[in-house]
C-alpha cells in the first residue's frame, strides 16, 4: 500500500451551486457533491459549449481528440475519437513471418519498444513451442524493466508539465536519455529496437552495458527522489490530483483496466505476480497499490513502480548467467554468417529460414506482460504456414482509454486534462 | 482442460460446442445465441469467477469456408485462471452476436473495434461506431481477408480524397446537438451533415460504395 500523504491546501476556485448562486469550489474536489452540479435542462446558464481538444495538442499526448461538452467548467460529456494514427499493423502482421513482425511492435508502444519486442517473441514461442535460454530470459527481464522505467518517466515529465510543473520533465527526461544510451548500445538504435528474435535476441549486451545499468540504477532513486520532492507535497500538485478522476476498484476490474489504472485502485492485479513469464516468480520485488483510485495514487503506484523496477534489474544483474542468448536450433534461429557461408548444411537452413520463414503448428496461443501502461498482450492464431492467420495485440492504454469518459464527467476542464495524462496513453499503440 | 469446460457442459449442455487445447491454454466454442448467458454465468458463478475481461476479439480464418470467430479471453482475478471462449458465426449467416457490454464496460470499445475491423454486428451495443477507421469510411472492413491489403483505393485516389476532405465536417450531428451548434453552420455543410455525409467528394458518392 502506498503512503499517502493529504493535505488541506485550502486553495480554491470559482463555481456556480444548483440555483444558480456563486460559491467556491476548493480545489480537487470537483468530483465531490461540493462541486457545481450540471444544470437542469433550461436554467441558468443552460446553453452547453462543445469544445475540440486535438488531434494537434500537446495535453492530448498524440493524436488523440476529445470533443466535449461542458457546462461552464464542468465537464458534462467526453466523447473521444481515435484512429488518427492508424496504421494497419495487425493486417501488415498476417502478411509477414514472425521474426518480420518484430520491428512492427517497435512502433505500438513507441515509448518502451523493448517490451513489446518481447511480448511478441513470446507470442511466437509459444506457439511454436520454443524454450529459451536462461541467459535470454534473464536479458528480457532487464529489457522488459528498463522499457516500464523509461516509459514510467516519459509520464512522469509529460504530465508535471500538463500540470504546470515544468522542472521534473527536465531530470527525468535527462534520465531516460541515460537508459535510452543504454538501448542504443544493447541494440543499435533508440527507438526502432527490433531486440528479440523468435527463440533468442538480437544480440548480446556489449561489453560496457553492465556497468553503465548499474550506475543508472544507483542515480534512478536520486533521480525520483528529487522529483518526489517537487511533487509529492506539492499543495498544487496535491490540489489538482488528489481526488480527481476516482474510479473505484470494482469500476476498474469492469472497465478491464489494467497497470498502474487497476493497481491504483486497489486491485493488485499484475501478470508478473498472477501469470509470471521469463521466471518473474523467483525475483523478489513489490507490487505498489493505491487506495483511492484518483490520479495521485496513480502518480504514487507509477513513481514505486519505478523503484521496484531497479530492485528486479539489480537482482537479474546479480543473476545473469553465461551461456548462449540463443536457442540451438537452426530451424529458428539462423546459422552464423561463416558458417552459412562454408558449411553446406547451415547453408540450407540460412536459405530455407529467409526465403520460407519459421513455420508454426497449427494452433493458437495468447500471452501476456506487464508492460509500463498494463496488460500487452499478444494472441497468435496459427494454420500451420509460416505467417500468422491473426496477430492481435491487446492494447493496455486503449482499454485503459475507454474510461476516460467515466472518469472525466463531472470535473473541472483542467482536471479532464490531469485525469487524461493519468491514464498513460502512447497513441501508437491505441490506434496501431 | 480448464476443469470450467466440464462445469459448463453440466450447466448447458449441447450449447456448449467443442473445447480445443492449445498451448497450454483451453479455448471453448458456444453457440452464438446463448453466448452471453453462458458469459454472465461464467463471471458471475461462485467457482468460476472470470470477473476479468482481458480481450474481445475476432478471427477470420485463410480458408473461405470456414466461420469467422468472435473470441473473449476471460480471466479470474480470484483464481488465477484463464478461459478463452469463441462463437462460430458462419459466413452464409448475419455477423451478428450480443453485445457484452451489459456484462464488461471494457467491452464498449473492444466491440466497436470487432464491429470496424471485421464487420460483426454486436446487439444491444450502446455506441456501435466505428472507432479505428472514420465513421464516414465506406471501403469495408479491413481485416476481413477479402480486404486487400494496400486498400481498395489507389494511393492517387486517397491522396486526392484526403484533400477534398472537408476540415469543418468532422463533428457528428451528435455533437453538434450539444452545441446546438447545427443552425449556424453553412448551408451546403448543413446539407451533406443531415444526408450522413462527411468527407464525401460531390460527383464521387455511389460509384464507389462497395464496402
Amino acid at each position: 500500500m502506498v503512503e499517502r500523504r493529504t493535505l488541506d491546501v485550502g486553495l480554491a476556485t470559482a463555481g456556480i451551486d444548483a440555483e444558480g448562486r456563486p460559491v467556491r469550489v476548493p480545489l480537487g474536489l470537483s468530483g465531490s457533491p461540493l462541486a457545481p452540479a450540471a444544470d437542469e435542462e433550461g436554467g441558468v446558464g443552460s446553453e452547453h459549449l462543445l469544445l475540440n481538444i486535438g488531434p494537434q495538442h500537446p495535453a492530448t499526448h498524440g493524436v488523440l481528440r476529445l470533443v466535449v461538452e461542458l457546462d461552464g467548467e464542468v465537464v458534462v460529456r467526453v466523447i473521444p475519437h481515435i484512429g488518427y494514427l492508424h496504421s494497419g499493423f495487425e493486417k501488415l502482421g498476417e502478411y509477414r513471418f514472425y521474426n518480420q513482425i518484430i520491428p512492427l511492435t517497435d512502433r505500438t508502444d513507441y515509448l518502451a519498444p523493448m517490451a513489446n519486442n518481447v511480448c511478441l517473441a513470446m507470442g511466437a514461442e509459444k506457439l511454436m513451442g520454443i524454450e529459451i535460454t536462461e541467459r535470454c530470459k534473464v536479458l528480457r527481464v532487464i529489457a522488459c524493466e528498463m522499457s516500464r522505467i523509461i516509459s514510467h518517466l516519459v509520464w512522469l515529465g509529460t504530465t508535471a508539465i500538463d500540470l504546470g510543473a515544468f522542472t521534473p520533465f527536465l531530470w527525468t527526461f535527462q534520465e531516460r536519455e541515460r537508459i535510452y544510451d543504454l538501448q542504443e548500445a544493447w541494440t543499435g538504435a533508440r527507438l526502432t529496437t527490433s531486440l528479440t528474435r523468435v527463440g533468442g535476441l538480437l544480440a548480446d549486451i556489449p561489453a560496457a552495458f553492465e556497468a553503465g545499468l548499474r550506475a543508472s540504477c544507483e542515480r534512478l532513486p536520486k533521480v525520483l527522489d528529487e522529483a518526489e520532492r517537487m511533487l509529492t507535497n506539492n499543495a498544487i500538485w496535491c490540489a489538482r490530483t488528489q481526488g480527481i478522476g476516482v474510479i473505484s476498484a470494482e469500476d476498474a476490474i469492469n472497465f478491464s483496466l489494467s497497470g498502474p489504472m487497476l493497481r491504483a485502485s486497489g486491485v493488485a492485479y499484475d501478470v508478473r505476480k498472477d501469470r509470471p513469464y521469463l521466471d518473474y516468480e523467483t525475483y523478489d520485488f513489490d507490487v505498489p497499490i493505491g487506495e483511492n483510485g484518483d490520479v495521485y495514487d496513480r502518480y504514487l503506484v507509477r513513481v514505486e513502480e519505478m523503484r521496484q523496477s531497479v530492485r528486479i534489474i539489480e537482482q537479474a544483474l546479480e543473476r545473469l548467467p553465461d551461456g548462449p542468448i540463443n536457442v540451438d536450433d537452426p530451424r529458428v534461429i539462423l546459422p552464423p554468417k561463416t558458417a552459412a557461408m562454408t558449411d553446406m548444411e547451415a547453408m540450407i537452413f540460412h536459405f530455407k529460414q529467409v526465403m520460407e520463414g519459421v513455420r508454426a503448428p497449427v494452433g493458437e496461443a495468447y500471452v501476456a506482460i506487464e508492460n509500463g501502461k498494463g496488460e500487452l498482450g499478444t494472441y497468435f492464431v496459427s494454420d500451420g504456414t509460416a505467417k500468422p492467420v491473426r496477430w492481435r495485440i491487446r492494447p493496455p492504454s486503449f482499454i485503459n482509454l475507454s474510461a476516460l469518459p467515466k472518469m472525466a464527467e463531472g470535473h473541472l476542464l483542467a482536471d479532464l486534462i490531469a485525469i487524461n495524462a493519468s491514464v498513460d496513453i502512447v497513441m501508437g499503440e491505441i490506434d496501431r | 482442460m480448464n476443469p470450467s469446460v466440464e462445469a459448463l457442459r453440466r450447466e448447458f449442455g449441447d450449447k456448449i460446442g467443442r473445447a480445443v487445447e492449445s498451448c497450454g491454454d483451453t479455448f471453448v466454442y458456444v453457440e452464438r445465441e446463448s453466448a452471453r448467458e453462458v458469459l454472465a454465468w461464467l463471471k458471475d458463478t461462485s467457482g468460476q469467477e472470470y470477473n476479468y475481461l482481458i480481450d474481445v476479439t475476432a478471427v477470420e480464418y485463410r480458408d473461405p469456408e470456414l466461420p469467422l470467430e468472435v473470441v473473449y479471453l476471460l480471466f479470474s482475478l480470484e483464481r488465477k485462471v484463464q478461459l478463452c471462449v469463441k462463437i462460430a458465426l458462419p459466413k452464409s449467416e448475419e455477423l451478428l452476436v450480443d453485445s457484452v457490454v451489459p456484462l464488461w464496460q471494457g467491452a464498449n470499445w473492444l466491440e466497436r473495434e470487432v464491429y470496424d475491423m471485421f464487420g460483426i454486428t454486436f446487439r444491444d451495443h450502446p455506441d456501435l461506431r466505428r472507432i479505428l477507421m472514420w465513421e464516414t469510411y465506406s471501403e469495408g472492413h479491413p481485416l476481413r481477408k477479402d480486404f486487400p491489403l494496400r486498400g481498395r483505393l489507389s494511393r492517387s485516389e486517397q491522396v486526392r480524397r484526403a484533400l477534398h476532405a472537408n476540415p469543418e465536417a468532422h463533428y457528428s450531428m451528435d455533437e453538434l446537438s450539444i452545441a446546438e451548434a447545427f443552425n449556424d453552420l453553412p448551408e451546403d455543410m448543413r446539407e451533406r451533415l443531415s444526408r450522413g455525409e462527411r468527407d464525401a467528394i460531390p460527383g464521387l458518392r455511389g460509384e464507389t460504395e462497395n464496402g
